[in-house]
């Protein structure tokens, strides 16, 4: 794993590195070399661990004092808000840390479409990722059923009735789901356990996609292979280090406007009312970050289909390693595909103002286009591109560019006035 | 720098598009000032106090408000009444305790640690009392409606006759910002409804402001401390961005390269 071999300078560390080589460890990931024209899209892989622990530490506290019981999970909440000592702040760091996760996981996901950084050889490393970003899914969706408010249970009655799609078998496993004939107290305690579960699942596919990532080492703008370490790369302390507290920094900031001034702006107001199964809410509709996928089940008229196709959507990503069939990684030197990715973001934002939206006349209809375009991006534009489209030429490094794209020009620049 | 930008727009976009989605539902409601809404935000104690007097006097006949306790009303950050009225307050309801050594249940007056005494037994009892409508708990009623605040004040100001064509059922009223426009609960709030002991005057739209001002200490009772706690933790961040910004800057001087 090390480039080099690390030998301790004591004694003591001697011994204690030949029989447990944390120290080497260490020294692999401080000297780390990565390529040095990382720009900011690449800081949300610190962003996210952030992201992780916080609600790890957040939630073990909230632990201490929820009661994963129907009868008194909505009351726990709110012992927690009033009496609990800083309790508003940990559940409020907790509920909106879910959003600022899956922000910082969305940028990091569209980065890795821009530079390729999915492309041979980090084809483990994006769909470890995928696999991180499925449980994610379930760890918040299943997190929102806690606080047991009406969104809480009429959410968790919509998503686990999608499984009854199946054919057969879908009944028995919905009530095998619920442990009951409708999401009630087994449901929560269930429900409760797995939240509890799945970030140290997360945790530890971290820890895999950090091992993938450092064999081959870091993609990079320009996408191409760099030497390491070379001129094209610097020590990972104390450069990127630094250059991931600043852009970690910046992002507690958003962190904190949303915690200290407007906590429940991204949640649902019908979540602060009591789950009642004999009432449904006018809109059942998910937490802002599942929307896109959302919009893709509603927007197919027949169950069985639409699940698949919100499945499908998500699945797709993790063969979009083959589905991609250009050489080169970096939109920067790909002029036609770095348009179709911005419309493939745009896509997916329509997708989800339209998934917020109720299910019928003009939103139905672009929902069903934006869809069918999601699935054409990847199934039909991608592997036609690789072959057709003309590539700019690539530099030979990263330091010493033969023809410019985008980020070279302004090193040419640099290197001018400097001369 | 160009690279920040890029990140504070995407950052910006994406919410503005939350905000966009939320902003769609809302229709046009009355708004008036809020004492407590911005960075600095904080109660007034007199509306607190008012407030306190108009739910009392005049909701919590049919409103429960469980999830508060009289301590609660002589805490910082609330009504701040002291700690005598709250226990005057307290005593003028009565609880069940019990039992007590001879296996008795038993009534005494309620105390500082009480949660506000309930109107009805149960939403059963609630219910039958009230044309089979259920008159929700106030405890976090200003966050359980989308609009908060500003709905809630609306609904209180917003009776009305009904528009030709719309026939109401007997104990049906009409209200312009009510989601479907039909409510069960007659008009709460009529000029001088109350008699305030501060001497200001109880108009309809005073008492609506009070009462609403109230209903959000209720709902957020840390609020004051939260935007407190928020302003220094953000100056924090903001000098500790800068300092690591130029930490930034120096090291990478090291080598040639752009941050």
């Amino acid at each position: 794993m090390s480039d080099h071999e690390y030998v301790p300078s004591s004694k003591f560390g001697k011994w204690f590195n030949d029989r447990l080589p944390l120290l080497s460890l260490a020294s692999h990931l401080t000297d780390y070399p990565t390529p040095k024209n990382l720009n900011y899209w690449w800081t949300f892989g610190g962003i996210l661990t952030f992201c992780l622990i916080t609600q790890i530490v957040t939630g073990l506290t909230l632990a201490m004092h929820y009661i994963a019981h129907a009868d008194m999970a909505f009351e726990s909440v709110e012992h927690i808000m009033r009496d609990v000592n800083y309790g508003w702040l940990i559940r409020y760091i907790h509920a909106n840390g879910a959003s600022m996760f899956f922000l910082a996981v969305y940028i990091h996901i569209f980065r890795s479409l821009f530079y390729g950084s999915y492309k041979s050889p980090r084809e483990i490393i994006w769909i470890i990722g995928i696999i991180i970003y499925l449980l994610m899914m379930a760890a918040a969706f299943m997190g929102y059923v806690l606080p047991w408010g009406q969104m809480s249970f009429w959410g968790a009655t919509v998503i686990t009735n999608l499984f009854s799609a199946i054919p057969l078998v879908g009944e028995g496993i919905v009530n095998w789901l619920w442990g009951g004939y409708s999401v009630d107290n087994p449901t929560l305690t269930r429900f409760f356990t797995l939240h509890y579960l799945i970030p140290f699942l997360i945790l530890g596919l971290v820890v895999l996609h950090i091992w993938a990532l450092h064999v081959p080492g870091n993609n990079n703008p320009v996408g191409i292979d760099v030497k390491k370490p070379s001129k094209d790369t610097v020590p990972f302390h104390p450069y990127i280090v630094i250059k991931d507290a600043f852009a970690l920094l910046m992002f507690m900031i958003v962190f904190a406007f949303f915690v200290f001034y407007s906590p429940n702006i991204l949640g649902h107001a019908d979540n602060y009312i009591e789950a009642n199964p004999m009432v449904t809410p006018a809109h059942i509709v998910p937490e802002w970050y599942l929307l896109p996928f959302y919009a893709i089940l509603r927007s197919v008229p027949d169950k069985l289909m639409g699940v698949v196709a919100m499945l499908s959507a998500i699945l797709i990503l993790a063969a979009l390693p083959w589905l991609d069939t250009s050489k080169i990684r970096s939109a920067v030197f790909r002029p036609l595909y770095k348009q179709f990715y911005w419309i493939l973001v745009v896509d997916v934002l329509v997708l989800g103002y339209v998934g917020a939206m109720p299910a019928e006349g003009l939103y139905l209809l672009i929902a069903r286009v934006a869809t069918a375009y999601y699935f054409i991006h990847f199934l039909i534009i991608l592997p036609i591109l690789g072959f057709k489209e003309k590539t700019i030429p690539l530099p030979l490094s990263i330091t010493e560019p033969v023809l410019g794209g985008m980020p070279i020009a302004s090193a040419v620049k640099k290197k001018e006035s400097l001369n | 720098m160009k690279n920040i930008l890029k990140i504070s727009y995407s950052i910006i976009f994406l919410l503005a598009a939350t905000l966009a989605v939320n902003a769609a539902e809302k229709v046009d409601l009355l708004k008036t000032d809020w004492s407590f809404k911005g960075l600095f935000g904080k109660f007034d104690r007199g509306a607190l106090q008012r407030g306190y007097q108009v739910y009392s006097e005049v909701c919590a006949g049919c409103h429960s408000m469980k999830y508060v306790s009289y301590r609660n009303l002589s805490e910082p950050g609330g009504p701040e009444f002291s700690e005598e009225q709250a226990k005057t307050i307290a005593a003028n309801f009565e609880v069940t305790d019990g039992p007590n050594n001879d296996g008795e249940m038993f009534v005494r007056p309620a105390k500082l640690s009480d949660k506000f005494v309930m109107p009805f037994e149960n939403v059963k009892a609630a219910q039958a009392a009230n044309g089979g409508a259920y008159p929700p708990d106030m405890s976090v009623l200003a966050k359980a409606r989308s609009g908060g605040v500003d709905y809630i004040y609306s609904v209180l100001l917003g009776y009305e006759d009904p528009p030709s064509g719309v026939t109401l059922d007997d104990g049906v009223y009409y209200n312009k910002y009510m989601y479907g426009n039909k409510i069960k609960m007659s008009q709460p709030l009529m000029d001088n409804a109350v008699e305030y002991s501060d001497g200001t005057k109880a108009s309809e739209e005073q008492m609506a402001k009070d009462v609403t001002t109230f209903l959000m200490w209720a709902a957020e009772p840390h609020l004051e401390s939260r935007h407190k706690m928020g302003f220094k933790a953000i100056l924090y961040l903001i000098i500790l961005t800068i300092l690591v910004y130029f930490s930034m800057k120096k090291i990478w001087s090291r080598i040639e390269s752009e941050v």
